[in-house]
């Protein structure tokens, strides 16, 4: 199975590999068009700034690319953080249009009481609830926490699209799924065991 | 359900760990890749890896090892100690460590926190403080793992870091490292209350009371702890070891 792990310049796409190499797959980190045309399964990491993700994808020439692979030929695609702010149509945190893969946008977290336990970024482990019967989450026995890290979040027209939530001041979409298009806002790769299960999950996912 | 972040706190000097008692006397305590690997199946929060001699010998952090290091680690990584340029900060990204920690470069060269914040952003960046009391009582902060003395206090150095765009303060009390007495929250509440990033308190941590202690009393988001996951309690035989989980959420908040 050809993985790849798509490099643009934006954040750490060396724990991913490590994380996929323990469970026993090779990934390969590329922004190489031929890589992306033939890969069975393509991972969107991502930290940093929302303009300059896009930037950064348009800087590597592989939007359009992107869009035909995961829009017509439906290669599944994992994006992580950013990169699955990047899936929605806009962000609070920049002036450009994101993919627009997904019917939603990113908004900053926003509290109407200034509680100091409410600092941002939201930053540590977290609980995530799911939505029942999501192949993402299969198989998950105890309760699952991740590892996050950010400041704004997606939030969907569709409620059906979010597979999963996290309370953080109020509840947030911490996962989205449509069809092929699954994403993330909690880091996977930094989440032990929790993380491993649910990067087997998407690789077995077809 | 966000829980106070609870990390091992490990020095690294060659290529082994070491412990130290108020800075001085490293004592080997392990093999890093192994006690990494410890704390990895025990399932910690996160771990800080600080090299204590990179800065003092002017030498380059150890690529080989960290990249072992973080192939081994499935939860945050952080690493400080000899990082003084971006091209060396981005070498150590690309291995697969989360967070950098810079410590003599904040007080020597500020801007560079700054050059760091804008490529990696803020989130990435920990600027470490290590304090010790004067003899009148006053906090002052030292560089180069506590050998120098600085005009800084740490609350000045805190405040100035977050202005350059620290995304995390880590805060040491030199006089309590490898003590087992607890943390000095006097020290921490000085600083946590002074910023309104995340403080990780370390230097002293000897149970998980003291944890609580740190939050309660210091204000703090989350703790390091040393001495007293490498060692078996104060007689200093080695152990590596973690609090429970269901023990720390019982107690913290």
């Amino acid at each position: 199975m050809n993985i790849i792990i798509i490099d643009y310049d934006m954040g750490n796409v060396g724990s991913i590999f490590n994380m996929l190499k323990k469970i026993g797959l090779s990934a390969k980190i590329s922004s190489n068009h031929n890589d992306i045309l033939l890969s069975d399964k393509l991972i969107l990491p991502g930290v940093g700034a929302f303009d300059k993700g896009m930037l950064n994808l348009e800087k590597a020439d592989i939007i359009s690319l992107l869009n035909e692979k995961v829009m017509i030929r439906r290669t599944p695609i994992l994006g992580i953080c950013l990169g699955m702010q990047l899936f929605t149509r806009t962000s609070e945190e920049g002036n450009l249009p994101g993919l627009g893969w997904i019917d939603a946008d990113t908004k900053k977290f926003q509290f109407n009481y200034s509680e100091k336990q409410y600092r941002i970024p939201h930053m540590g482990w977290n609980t995530v609830t799911f939505r029942k019967n999501n192949f993402l989450f299969d198989g998950f026995v105890e309760e699952p926490r991740f590892y996050f890290v950010h400041s704004y979040h997606v939030s969907c027209d569709n409620e059906d699209l979010s597979i999963a939530k996290t309370l953080y001041g109020y509840e947030f979409t911490s996962a989205i799924q449509r069809d092929n298009i699954f994403g993330v806002q909690f880091h996977p790769e930094k989440s032990h065991k929790f993380g491993m299960k649910l990067l087997i999950n998407f690789i077995n996912y077809s | 359900m966000l829980k106070t972040r609870v990390m091992p706190c490990l020095l690294l000097k060659k290529r082994g760990l070491v412990k130290t008692i108020k800075f001085q006397n490293p004592n080997y305590v392990g093999d890093p890749i192994n006690t990494i690997r410890i704390f990895n199946e025990k399932e910690v929060d996160e771990l800080i890896l600080l090299d204590i001699t990179a800065t003092t010998e002017n030498k380059d952090p150890n690529f080989t090892l960290i990249s072992e290091v973080a192939s081994e680690c499935f939860m945050p990584l952080t690493y400080g100690g000899g990082i003084r340029s971006i091209e060396v900060a981005k070498i150590i990204f690309s291995l697969g460590v989360e967070k950098i920690v810079i410590n003599s470069c904040a007080v020597k060269n500020p801007r560079f926190i700054r050059e760091l914040a804008d490529v990696f952003g803020s989130q990435s960046i920990i600027v470490s403080i290590d304090a010790k009391k004067n003899w009148i009582g006053k906090y002052i902060v030292y560089s180069d793992s506590g050998k120098n003395p600085t005009q800084y206090s740490p609350v000045e150095l805190s405040q100035q870091a977050e202005q350059m765009g620290a995304g995390e303060i880590l805060i040491t009390s030199i006089d309590r490292d490898g003590t087992f007495e607890g943390y000095d929250t006097v020290l921490i509440k000085n600083v946590s209350s002074s910023v309104n990033i995340p403080v990780i308190a370390c230097g002293g941590a000897g149970s998980v009371n003291d944890f609580v202690e740190a939050v309660i009393h210091g204000g703090t988001s989350a703790v390091a702890a040393g001495s007293m996951v490498v060692y078996q309690g104060k007689n200093r035989g080695v152990l590596i070891n973690f609090p429970l989980r269901e023990e720390l959420e019982s107690a913290l908040p």
